[in-house]
């Protein structure tokens, strides 16, 4: 657990940073610092690592006061990720990896087996190994950022706008890659990034900084949507708060209709007006009955409610087509159930 | 080409204490001791300057300073102060011209470096010296091999100046060539100089080539 | 001379300062503005159609910076002396290699000046209907300024410097005095000649720098605010 105790960065010039901070990055669990620039959500995070240096207050890593340890070691210790990967030009990429092993003093083989097996973590070709930083492309270079970060196996992860230089597709794979990697690793990782949905995204807590290094709020993402603190959170979160907090709204609080379903085989439904599903007889959606019109579905209970409310959009019906996760048809979700989960998430 | 012919030609020139080998080894002696000296004074200053930040204005001002100042000017007053009992006195305007690039460009490749790789390496723990020669010098290799190379050929060059103050190596040839009006010497010693001059810069490139990662060199450089 | 003499002996200047003889400091500081402008005047006017061509025609850069880069490497005393066969113990013999040294900073500067075009403002320039005449005149030229005179001041600076060496075959311009002082022991000339070769090249380094300020005043403008 990082603990942050009325932190203070004043620097020479009277210019106040971070503004008597009080946080708690909880083990385990993914801390996001968000805010516009000049909020100093960097200082913030430079400062468990020492990159930076508190004028007042105290930072502890488990208990300790960071300003106790040596910087250098107390930087082995923790994995840190920045904006263009910050590889060394003139080493390969598995030389690279391998940095801090190599600081800790691995032996060599010991070292680089553990470079390999990180890179094929992340998700690269073990052939670039054996290439330099400029031969990989921007999202390659930051996968292998977060190989180097991870490579002494840190309990701790410090991450300051470690996709923001990469185009939006490979920003969102890496954003997935990296709650895949948390999901085995359970990291204490602390996140800067500037993109509220980033944060919303990847965030078990996100703590919003507003300029002049105040902290704003600091709440798990659902909270942050549906009460936001004050006029300044409301606006940084942008338009769309109801809708984007239905992400987090599971949709099996959804009520089914099994009835509105048939098999191929069978020929008429019940009635001329309702919307009827055919499904075939391995349970996969065909299509309406009798009607040539687009369906949406959803994999019940995995998916969030907003997937299951943009699904019944998509569908000429207004209704939801709900499947089990091997894609199979479970039922229908009706513009009344829609109503009834979507009244209820309202009222929290 | 009769001159180079009479020149190379001329058994004189292979023996004694004006013979070619000997002439050659002595400019390759004094150009070497300088280079070596600037290269102890430069390097360790342009790495110093450079990673601290502290002290950029000498840089600048030994910058302009050695390309303004003319090279026979300092020789000759040197000479004239200190004598030419030994050649000591001679070495310091040569080890004063070099100086400047090497330190120059130690300084702009140190400082050159990306700040986020600086970032990225403190932040993975490397202490400040680590940070210097595993990463800073390293990545910057290129431009401290330029410098040498400048000051390198810089070197080779004023130490053929130099003979006309009485320092020997290959300049000799063309100093006293062209008191006796012994227009072959001139020209044959101005052809190994110039030859010399070559040999060093190719060796020089060759050594840029092996030293610096192949990693770093895709970077294009400026000089 | 005496073992006693002093450092400097103003008497000399005043002496040797204006007098119809061909080594007085005013004749030879003439002599030593011609040689060392020249070759500077003449490396602009060649490198700039050369370091063009190098940028429109990419191929030709490798082999010209390869050329440029063996120039550089030529010491400049044996190139007089090669030369003197040619044009004989005259200026030409000094301003020539002068020229070619010049050349071999100004068109890699001409090369990396117009590499320092933002390529969305060349984009730009196209696409509002720019004919590349006027592209290049209006737009691109004006942006390269600032690398290419970087580089007119290093070559100005050395130029002024490098000419001293042709007192060795008698035409140094105010190189002349280091022959002189060391010829006659004499302190005075040595010095003075350093001075003033140092005072002409910031004097010069100063023009092209004023010359700069001149030609882009967006760079002012932006370091004023």
């Amino acid at each position: 657990m990082i603990t942050f105790d009325s932190v203070t960065k004043r620097y020479p010039d009277g210019f106040v940073a971070v503004d008597d901070l009080s946080l708690e990055a909880e083990t385990g669990q993914i801390t996001v610092l968000v805010g516009p620039s000049g909020c100093g959500k960097t200082t913030t995070l430079r400062m468990i690592n020492r990159m930076i240096d508190a004028t007042e207050g105290q930072i502890l890593l488990d208990g300790s006061d960071v300003r106790q340890i040596d910087p250098p070691t107390l930087r082995r210790g923790i994995g840190y990720v920045i904006q263009q990967a910050g590889l060394f030009p003139h080493r390969k990429i598995v030389d690279n990896v391998a940095t801090v092993p190599y600081l800790l003093g691995w032996e060599k083989k010991k070292a680089r087996d553990r470079a390999m097996e990180l890179l094929e973590r992340v998700g690269l070709d073990p052939k670039m190994a054996q290439r330099y930083p400029f031969q990989l492309s921007g999202g390659q270079q930051q996968r292998v950022g977060v190989a180097r970060a991870l490579a002494a196996d840190p309990p701790v992860l410090l991450m300051d706008e470690p996709f923001s230089a990469v185009d939006p597709i490979v920003r969102t794979s890496l954003q997935e890659e990296l709650l895949r990697l948390q999901a085995e690793l359970n990291k204490t990782i602390v996140f800067v990034t500037h993109d509220i949905d980033e944060a919303i995204k990847l965030g078990d807590k996100v703590a919003v900084l507003r300029v002049g290094g105040k902290l704003a709020q600091f709440a798990a993402p659902k909270t942050l949507l549906s009460e936001p603190a004050d006029d300044f959170v409301r606006e940084f979160l942008g338009r769309d708060r109801g809708i984007r907090r239905l992400s987090f709204v599971s949709s099996s609080y959804l009520k089914l209709r099994t009835d509105l379903t048939v098999t191929s085989s069978s020929a008429a439904g019940p009635s001329d007006d309702a919307w009827l599903m055919v499904v075939s007889e391995d349970g996969k959606p065909v299509g309406w009955l009798d009607r040539d019109e687009p369906f949406g579905t959803y994999v019940h209970g995995k998916d969030s409610l907003r997937a299951a409310l943009d699904a019944a959009l998509l569908s000429s019906s207004g209704q939801a087509v709900a499947l089990d996760e091997s894609g199979r048809v479970v039922g229908v979700a009706t513009r009344k159930a829609l109503d009834e989960a979507l009244s209820e998430a309202a009222d929290g | 080409m009769n001159w180079l012919i009479d020149f190379f030609g001329n058994p004189d020139n292979w023996s004694g204490p004006g013979a070619i080998p000997v002439r050659l080894l002595e400019h390759l002696g004094f150009s070497a001791a300088a280079l070596v000296l600037a290269a102890l004074i430069g390097i360790p200053l342009g790495l110093l300057i450079g990673h601290t930040g502290k002290g950029s204005v000498i840089v600048v001002v030994s910058a302009n300073l050695a390309r303004a100042l003319p090279t026979l000017g300092l020789l000759v007053l040197i000479v004239l102060l200190l004598g030419t009992a030994s050649i000591w006195p001679v070495l310091i305007p040569l080890v004063a011209l070099a100086v400047p690039p090497i330190l120059v460009n130690t300084f702009e490749g140190i400082r050159g470096v990306d700040p986020e790789l600086r970032d990225a390496a403190y932040g993975m723990g490397l202490r400040g010296p680590q940070v210097l020669f595993k990463v800073l010098v390293p990545v910057a290799l290129p431009l401290v091999m330029l410098g040498l190379r400048l000051a390198a050929v810089q070197v080779v060059a004023t130490a053929a100046v130099a003979a006309y103050v009485g320092l020997g190596g290959l300049g000799r040839y063309i100093i006293d060539g062209l008191a006796t009006q012994d227009y072959e010497s001139v020209v044959g010693g101005s052809v190994l100089i110039v030859g010399f001059a070559l040999a060093v810069q190719g060796l020089f490139t060759l050594a840029q080539k092996v030293m610096v990662s192949p990693g770093v060199s895709q970077r294009l450089r400026v000089r | 001379m005496d073992d006693e003499q002093p450092l400097f002996r103003w008497s000399w200047v005043e002496s040797n300062w204006n007098s119809d003889s061909p080594n007085s400091i005013v004749n030879l500081l003439e002599a030593h503005v011609v040689m060392s402008l020249v070759p500077v005047v003449l490396g602009l006017l060649v490198s700039l159609p050369l370091g063009l061509a190098c940028v429109r025609w990419r191929f030709l850069y490798q082999p010209t910076s390869a050329v440029m880069n063996v120039i550089y490497a030529l010491p400049s005393l044996p190139l007089f002396m090669l030369l003197i066969p040619q044009t004989g113990l005259t200026r030409m013999t000094v301003i020539i290699p002068l020229t070619f040294y010049a050349l071999a900073v100004l068109v890699p500067a001409v090369v990396d000046g117009m590499g320092s075009v933002p390529d969305h403002v060349r984009q730009s320039a196209v696409a509002m209907g720019f004919t590349p005449l006027r592209r290049l005149v209006q737009v691109e030229l004006p942006i390269a300024v600032p690398v290419v005179l970087a580089g007119l001041r290093v070559v100005t600076v050395s130029s002024i410097s490098l000419v001293s060496v042709g007192a060795l075959i008698g035409q140094g311009g105010l190189g002349n005095l280091f022959t002189d002082a060391f010829q006659r022991d004499f302190y005075t000339p040595a010095i003075a000649g350093i001075v003033l070769i140092v005072l002409l090249a910031l004097v010069g380094d100063g023009i092209v720098l004023a010359a700069q300020r001149l030609l882009t005043p967006w760079m002012r403008a932006r370091r004023a605010s």
